[in-house]
């Protein structure tokens, strides 16, 4: 091992990446971009073993690569809360959920949502919001949710924090099972619209179908595309600097006059858009939303990915998202045992090593600082 | 030279109007009353334990008063958050070093240049709007960019990124670490480190600076050069409240003393009387020069 | 909102939710323990209970006790379960402790580490029963629920005509007040338990004074499981169920009650326990038993927007600054 991280420390990508020209960063980017659009049709020996359907029943390959996509959406978001602000968030899983039923409440025909609308306005039967107007619904009523849990939980504690959003995700996920006059309760919501498209002019089957997986691959592609680079403009900005210093120091952060409170609510609520649009299309995928797709266990995997990957660095937590999708998915036969990889990949990664797989390169430090304090503290002894 | 001094800056900046804080039975602070003028350097000195670190707490909105009010520039100041006291116009520095460790130099001074700016998320997000102009050395080097910004102005998030910058390794200048200005906090030397606190202070624009020990741990050559740093400081215009033990330092550059003892103040005057306070003799006493 | 049953049967549902409530209390023991001393949410505390079921389960079967069993075997299979759990889960508790915490402690790192590898631990444990034993030994493992042999069959003690008592609730509420006392007299009088509340308030100061903080450590992880295991053994007499992801509610709720009545304060875990348990029947009675698993969490972040430090206060340690 120690020899791997050696030769890895001397190859030493990221410093030859961030001191590379600009061209060649582009270049570079767009190959990788070119590899990830057309890695739905890759079919070539031997590279095609990464493919998830080359066994019989293996899981769609575009289908797995959307799962993918959305999960570092997902890892995206939620790497605002944890890796940037540094608030551990258990329920983000809530957020997911929301976006999922926002969509399926305001888009979907069949949704008790709609049908009390068409009643109360007369609209015709059947009617529903269009799936472009759902979206910003959507985001709203996420980035309401994420006020609302925050507004009187910030100023706990991280590990009350903890807790207190776990139960925020339990609670939303109760709601959809029991409300049944809101969400149809466990039989969920059938129906739930598809962004909008080209009609197949012979077959009549929208645009965006359970059988051209790639398209809905390319479109999280894109979406994942589009945020990242939102966020990371967040990073690179006050609004990112006053993050990574709460997380740092909250009180000396205070007093050079970053509130707080106001950082961490912008945190938590842009953290929980982001999940809820990969909730979105997770629901608009699925084509039907039920409240047992969005189980506490869903929440932890989440962490996990931030977590493995590496907190804090944004090319961590994708890694993150994609080993803990993928590999599941790539050996069928252990699904089963995906939580209780994800159990002991944490315990291990965390003692092991607890800056994470790609860490930060600056908590990787951090934590290498703690760790001799504590040799020192324990040698003055 | 009290006359010339009072009739320079004559000015009240800060009153601490008989301040009393407890910690449960501890009274840390006891019925405390003094005040600063503007553009003076005041001291603030105490045996350990005195209760000078809690007095500048209370200033910052750390902890709120039991009793009595701190007043800013006319305004009561007293319980109100740490980042709005900020936007008043005072900054600290900490006694146990606090920078933000994994952020580097310069990025810890521009959390401080933050203060100041008016970037919002959705500036950050968009960098679009609001527009403002800069002048030409801030407009971007890339000649159709520059066109572009010379007509429509640039982005506000823009113009406050690059002078947050400008301001910032211009006081990373003025303190001395500018030569390791990409380096994690967590990384400099100590004498930096303390050096950036102070950077990292006056970047939030402050009219009132307070240092708790900036000199701890430094050899005597060092303390003086950190002296000279403290009146260059008063120079710009800023107001300088400095807590040290060192008396023999105090005595050189500050206008003015206070003495804390106990929580309480014993003394309150220019160096060289209360040099001769006989209650701060016996306060003092045995109390060893830490020159070390 | 149906106040009419709730006043109907106002006696009977506080006795329901007493003997709820005890049995969070003691689990809440767990929580406040590690908390007092190491100030960290022990994670994967609600998998320690989880194991104390299945322990019960499993002593059951090793001397062939079922409903019908004859007076002896079930005499003996109960005193089996009251030894067992408790020890099941204390082991249970200090593998934890010894596996993954020791290491961190090591290293000194930071909170969070130490809360996601608590995650980790309890997704173990949890999947272990759920998926791992399942894999090798088949049923009863795996991830439906499992009946328990009800061995103490209900009876009702008292009956009068606005209360009615059983057999089980009271024994279930006595053996749970009779731990909490042991245990507090434990930590407050007996030599072991001094050093435990010297690490509580200050462990540099009693590291100083030769008190050994990996054994104070052993030990609040020991007696917090064994707690845990009674609890369970009580659980079973009472609700006769396991399964993998027992824990998990019971966990959530046993933590509320720790924070509810002062997380670190052993009496405030009785209390706060007390008081959820019959918040939670109180509020399942008027509302429907669908939403009985919400109280606990609005419950929480009420205490903790209003009275973060709990009903009785946070300590350990009598006086902790
Ligand atoms: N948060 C707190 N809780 C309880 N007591 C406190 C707290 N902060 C300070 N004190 C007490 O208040 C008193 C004054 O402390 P303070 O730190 O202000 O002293 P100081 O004058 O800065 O001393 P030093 O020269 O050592 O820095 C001390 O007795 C200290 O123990
Ligand atoms: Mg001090």
């Amino acid at each position: 091992m120690p020899e791997i991280s050696e030769l890895w420390k001397s190859v030493n990508l990221r410093e030859r990446w961030e001191t590379a020209p600009t061209w060649v960063r582009m270049i570079v980017s767009g190959i990788l971009l070119a590899i990830a659009i057309y890695l739905p049709f890759l079919n070539v020996l031997p590279f095609a073993y990464i493919r998830t359907d080359l066994s019989t029943g293996g899981s769609d390959w575009s289908g797995v690569l959307t799962t993918i996509v959305i999960y570092m959406i997902v890892a995206t978001g939620l790497n605002v809360v944890i890796g940037m602000a540094g608030l551990l968030d258990l329920g983000y899983v809530g957020f997911y959920a929301i976006g999922a039923y926002s969509l399926a409440l305001f888009g979907s025909p069949d949704s008790p949502v709609t049908h009390w609308f068409a009643d109360k306005f007369g609209l015709s039967e059947g009617w529903s919001v269009p799936f472009v107007a759902c979206v910003p619904i959507a985001i709203a009523i996420a980035l309401a949710a994420g006020v609302v849990l925050g507004a009187p939980t910030l100023r706990l504690r991280g590990d009350y924090l903890a807790i207190v959003t776990m139960g925020f995700g339990e609670i939303i996920r109760i709601i959809s099972r029991n409300a049944n006059g809101l969400t149809n309760g466990p039989n969920g919501i059938t129906n739930v619209p598809t962004p909008p498209g080209p009609k197949d002019p012979d077959t009549g089957q929208p645009f965006f179908n359970p059988i051209d997986g790639y398209r809905w691959y390319w479109l999280c592609l894109a979406v994942l595309i589009l945020l990242i680079w939102l966020v990371r403009r967040l990073e690179y900005s006050r609004v990112g600097r006053s993050w990574l210093a709460i997380r740092e120091d909250e009180d000396a952060a205070a007093v050079m006059g970053v509130s707080g409170f106001k950082y961490k609510l912008w945190a938590f609520a842009i953290g929980a858009a982001v999940g809820a649009i990969a909730g979105l299309l997770f629901g608009s995928k699925q084509t039907f939303v039920e409240p047992t797709g969005f189980a506490l266990n869903l929440s932890f995997l989440f962490v996990a990915m931030v977590v493995i990957g590496g907190s804090g660095n944004m090319v961590g937590a994708l890694f993150g998202a994609f080993l803990i999708t993928y590999l599941p998915e790539r050996f069928r036969g252990l699904s089963d045992w995906r939580p209780f990889c994800f159990g002991v990949a944490l315990v291990l990664v965390m003692i092991l090593r607890p800056q994470g797989l790609i860490p930060n390169r600056r908590r990787a430090r951090e934590l290498e600082d703690r760790r001799l304090e504590a040799e020192e503290v324990a040698t003055d002894d | 030279m009290t006359d010339t001094l009072e009739s320079q800056a004559g000015e009240v900046l800060l009153e601490v109007d008989h301040v009393t804080l407890r910690f449960g039975g501890v009274v840390a602070l006891n019925d405390v009353d003094f005040h600063i003028k503007k553009g003076e350097i005041l001291g603030l000195i105490g045996p350990n334990g005195a209760g000078k670190t809690t007095c500048f707490n209370a200033m910052t909105g750390v902890y709120r008063p039991t009793e009595g009010e701190i007043r800013f520039d006319g305004q009561q100041i007293s319980g109100r958050k740490p980042h709005h006291i900020t936007a008043l116009g005072i900054a600290r520095t900490f006694q146990n070093i606090r920078l933000f460790p994994e952020m580097t130099a310069l990025e810890n001074v521009m959390v401080g240049t933050d203060a100041r700016h008016k970037t919002s998320v959705l500036g950050a997000l968009f960098k679009v709007w609001p527009r403002v102009r800069v002048d030409d050395v801030d407009l971007p080097r890339n000649r159709v960019k520059r066109a572009f910004s010379q007509t429509f102005g640039v982005s506000r998030h823009y113009a406050e990124e690059r002078a947050g910058r400008r301001v910032a390794m211009g006081l990373l200048r003025f303190v001395g670490v500018a030569d390791r200005a990409n380096e994690l906090a967590k990384n400099l030397p100590y004498g930096y480190q303390r050096r950036l606190e102070i950077a990292r202070a006056m970047a939030t624009e402050p009219k009132l600076l307070c240092l708790d020990e900036p000199a701890a741990g430094f050899n005597p050559a060092e303390k003086e050069e950190l002296m000279g740093l403290i009146r260059k400081i008063r120079d710009r215009g800023l107001t300088v409240l400095l807590i040290e033990h060192d008396m023999r330092l105090v005595m050189g550059v500050t206008d003015r003393i206070v003495v804390l003892e106990f929580g309480t103040k014993i003394a309150d005057g220019v160096p060289s009387e209360v040099a001769r306070n006989p209650k701060v003799i016996a306060a003092y006493l045995g109390e060893p020069d830490d020159a070390a | 909102m149906n106040f009419h049953e709730l006043f109907a049967h106002f006696g009977d549902i506080t006795v329901d939710g007493l003997t709820k409530g005890s049995i969070y209390a003691l689990v809440a023991l767990g929580y406040t323990l590690v908390y007092g001393v190491l100030k960290l949410i022990n994670f994967a505390h609600s998998e320690v209970f989880m194991v104390g079921t299945w322990t019960v389960l499993g002593a059951y079967s090793l001397v062939g006790a079922d409903e019908g069993s004859g007076v002896g075997i079930l005499i003996i299979a109960t005193v089996l379960g009251f030894l067992l759990a408790p020890l099941a889960s204390a082991g249970t508790a200090l593998a934890v402790e010894r596996i993954a915490y020791r290491p961190l402690r090591r290293k000194n790192a930071p909170p969070l580490i130490f809360l996601i590898t608590a995650i980790g631990c309890s997704l173990v444990l949890t999947e272990t029963f759920g998926q791992a034993l399942h894999a090798i030994f088949g049923p009863p493992f795996g991830r439906a629920a499992v009946s328990i042999p009800s061995l103490i069959p209900e009876k009702e003690w008292v009956n009068l005509s606005w209360i009615a008592i059983s057999n089980t609730q009271i024994l279930v509420i006595v053996a749970a007040i009779v731990m909490m006392v042991a245990l507090d007299a434990f930590v407050n009088r007996s030599r072991l338990g001094r050093g435990v509340r010297a690490v509580a308030q200050d462990p540099d100061t009693a590291a100083l004074m030769g008190v050994n903080q990996d054994r104070v450590i052993m030990l609040i992880f020991v007696l917090g499981g064994a707690m845990a295991g009674i609890a369970a053994m009580l659980y079973t007499i009472r609700y006769d169920i396991t399964k993998f992801d027992i824990g998990f509610l019971i966990g959530v709720k046993a933590f509320t009650a720790a924070v509810l009545g002062g997380i670190g304060n052993l009496r405030g875990a009785l209390v706060g326990g007390l008081v959820l348990g019959v918040v939670e029947v109180y509020s399942s009675t008027l509302f429907s038993s669908n939403w009985e698993d919400v109280t606990a969490f609005v419950v929480l972040v009420l205490v903790l927007m209003f009275r973060p430090t709990g009903i009785l206060g946070e300590s350990l340690a009598k006086a902790r600054a």
